[in-house]
């Protein structure tokens, strides 16, 4: 699904991300763990194209093609899905109104029909309740007057609608509360398939308590320092991060 | 302004008031003088100096260019099929049609629902119309500028809306003001006198639009009166062509506890002046003003508001929203009086723009003024560009920045449209603001 090589990234003329290698297969889920300022949320807006991260070496496949010269939308298109860390609000913009004409782009693309008014209302209130989200935030602009854990639903509530070959998750997780963290859970858990992927970029190992990813990278300074099973992920509980912040000879290969 | 172009409006005046078709009653003909008098005095405002009222809207443009007066005839070429493709429709509503400034009984039709008397004022001035009279040029000052005051010298048609006491109009009423634009460039003075009976309702939709893209000038003057417990709701579409001059003063006068609900949706002309006051003169009156223009190329509209709140327990409420491209401007000015007596008042004023290029500007100026001691009033102005971060997410759910942007402008001129409660006017607004967006980001 995804194959990532060598991937140097620079912001504003800083090197974040210091060669990354990373192969996620189709049918699997990976968590991507590491401090704050890692680099882990440069890696998951680099992959949707964000423009101020500029790649200088390195390439990325994605279902076999090169995503990198692909622009945001295209990617979207192509079946990779960002659900934001902070996502951004787009007042006057109706979120029901926002994802039908997401989804319309998407089928569009697709060469399948739209989906009428009432086809898209039966999807979209199936998953507003699947996700628990209100259905009086739904009239509403996009993201506009939610809450922290209320825009993150949102993500979920898009990520089920559009259903994407590849969802790369930024610390979703965090700001929730353990009823909201649980459901979000379940939506992910729900969207696994043989035919996707998921990629869970996380701080914290509590939403790994819901989900069993099939791999743990750990991210620090740009680079991935080592991988691992779901076990990785409670050594980093138990011991946090800085016993892997080991001189550079020592560092395992990922 | 150059003596020749003033010399123009002068014999032009004579000339008008030689015409057969301007006849009418002693009084117009009185006030018409006075009309020339003031102008020849004030000319057009366009002194860089002390012209507060016109500081960023140079009227340069209209005072060189030169007009001639209309022809009745126009209206005989124009079908009602071309006046429905430029304006909004409802077969419903009563509508008078004017075509440079002409009323077309052919084009209009009123709705007999024995409650709204809908006019053409050159009608009711054969019959010397007490009322008409009585209100006629009573809310605005002759010598407000020279625009009033030239629109005051040429008073010959125009519209005149009366809804007796405690009557509810039935249907909206619609006045289209139409401009041909023909081989040479004219000019109309329309004026409309609008009373509204105590405790009577009156939907009332005002139309100023281009058949063509030639130049013209119109110069309107509206007047309506609110009586006590009336509730009055006003829309005013401009959507005339890119070479087109409108200057529009509306001045409203509301009695006790009377409402006026206004929304006023600005698509163009080259450069346009919307001007609106609103005196509140009895005990719980109150306005909403609400407003939506769109410019781009390099367009000029100016939003002109002022209300007076003269008596306690009044409400006014300002919400103007402007969406700029191109190279165009855009103004939003005005002031809220608060006289001493004015205890209880709830004013506020808001302006915020949203600019799509680099070149359009906005110059926008709220302003209070407040004699009152016990009164809650608020003014704010913003400025800004759709941002980045939007686009990016945007972006990242699959939508072009085309697309992404023509909904990031409906989003922001939602909160103008959705209160618009005539459905044809509100699709009217939405049609043009979306083929604005596709050809901005085309070109």
């Amino acid at each position: 699904m995804l194959e990532i090589r060598d991937l140097h990234v620079s912001v504003a003329g800083t090197e974040i991300l210091r060669g990354i290698d990373l192969t996620v297969p189709t049918g699997e889920v990976h968590a991507i763990m590491g401090p704050n300022g890692s680099g882990k949320s440069t890696l998951a807006s680099t992959l949707a194209g964000k423009l101020e991260y500029e790649v200088m070496q390195g390439e990325v496949l994605f279902q076999g093609e090169d995503l990198l010269g692909l622009l945001p939308d295209q990617r979207a298109l192509a079946g990779l899905f960002l659900a934001f860390q902070y996502p951004p609000e787009l007042p006057g913009v109706r979120n029901r109104h926002f994802i039908k004409a997401a989804l319309d782009a998407l089928l569009e693309h697709r060469g399948e029909e739209a989906l009428n008014a009432r086809q898209f209302d039966k999807i979209y209130r199936a998953a507003t309740k699947d996700i628990g989200m209100d259905t009086e935030l739904t009239k509403r602009s996009v993201n506009e007057g939610f809450s922290g854990g209320e825009k993150k639903r949102n993500e979920m509530l898009q990520m089920a609608i559009l259903d994407p070959a590849l969802a790369i998750l930024d610390e979703t997780d965090s700001g929730l509360d353990i009823d909201a963290l649980r459901l979000i859970s379940e939506g992910i858990n729900r969207r696994r398939s043989p035919k996707n992927a998921t990629l869970l970029v996380t701080h914290y190992q509590r939403i790994l308590g819901y989900i069993v990813p099939d791999m743990v990278h750990v991210l620090i300074d740009g680079r991935i320092v080592r991988s691992g099973g779901r076990e990785l992920a409670e050594e980093l509980e138990e011991r946090g991060y800085d016993w892997l912040r080991e001189p550079a000879s020592e560092i395992p290969t990922a | 302004m150059t003596q020749a172009i003033y010399d123009k409006y002068v014999s032009d005046h004579a000339m008008f008031e030689a015409s057969p078709r301007v006849n009418g009653p002693a009084w117009l003909g009185k006030l018409r003088a006075t009309g020339l008098a003031a102008f020849k005095q004030a000319g057009f405002p366009t002194a860089t100096r002390g012209n507060e009222q016109w500081k960023y809207t140079n009227v340069g443009p209209i005072e060189r260019a030169t007009f001639d007066l209309p022809s009745a005839q126009a209206a005989e070429a124009v079908s009602l099929a071309s006046v429905k493709s430029v304006s909004p429709w409802d077969d419903g509503w009563s509508r008078l049609v004017f075509v440079d400034g002409f009323y077309s009984a052919a084009l209009s039709a009123t709705q007999a629902d024995g409650i709204a008397q809908v006019t053409s004022l050159a009608e009711v001035l054969s019959v010397d119309e007490v009322q008409v009279e009585h209100h006629f040029g009573k809310y605005v000052r002759v010598d407000e500028d020279g625009f009033t005051a030239v629109n005051t010298a040429f008073a010959r048609d125009g519209a005149v809306v009366q809804i007796p006491d405690d009557s509810a109009a039935t249907a909206p009423v619609h006045l289209v003001f139409l401009s041909t634009a023909g081989p040479t460039a004219t000019v109309s003075h329309p004026r409309v006198l609008v009373l509204v009976g105590r405790n009577s309702r009156l939907t009332l939709v005002e139309s100023y639009v281009s058949l063509s893209d030639g130049p013209s000038f119109t110069n309107a003057v509206t007047e309506i009166v609110g009586a006590e417990g009336s509730e009055i709701e006003h829309y005013r579409y401009l959507a005339e062509s890119d070479a087109a001059f409108h200057i529009g003063r509306t001045s409203v006068a509301l009695q006790r506890d009377a409402s006026f609900l206004s929304t006023s949706l600005s698509k163009g002309a080259r450069i346009a002046r919307n001007g609106l006051s609103v005196l509140l003169d009895g005990p719980g009156s109150s306005c909403v003003l609400k407003g939506l223009y769109s410019t781009s190329g390099t367009q000029h509209i100016d939003n002109h508001i002022d209300v007076d709140h003269k008596t306690p327990h009044g409400s006014s409420e300002q919400l103007f929203k402007g969406i700029l491209d191109g190279s165009s401007r855009a103004v939003f000015s005005g002031r809220v009086l608060v006289r001493k007596d004015a205890q209880k008042t709830y004013a506020t004023q808001s302006d915020k723009n949203l600019l799509l290029s680099e070149g359009a500007r906005i110059n926008t100026k709220p302003s209070l003024e407040i004699y009152a001691d016990d009164v809650q009033c608020a003014h704010g102005a913003t400025a800004g560009a759709i941002a980045d971060e939007a686009l990016f997410y945007m972006a990242s759910r699959g939508l072009d920045e085309d697309t992404a942007r023509r909904l990031l402008v409906a989003g922001f001129a939602n909160e103008i449209i959705d209160g618009v409660r005539l459905a044809p006017l509100r699709q009217q607004m939405q049609n043009q603001l979306s083929l604005e967006t596709t050809r901005a980001s085309a070109g």
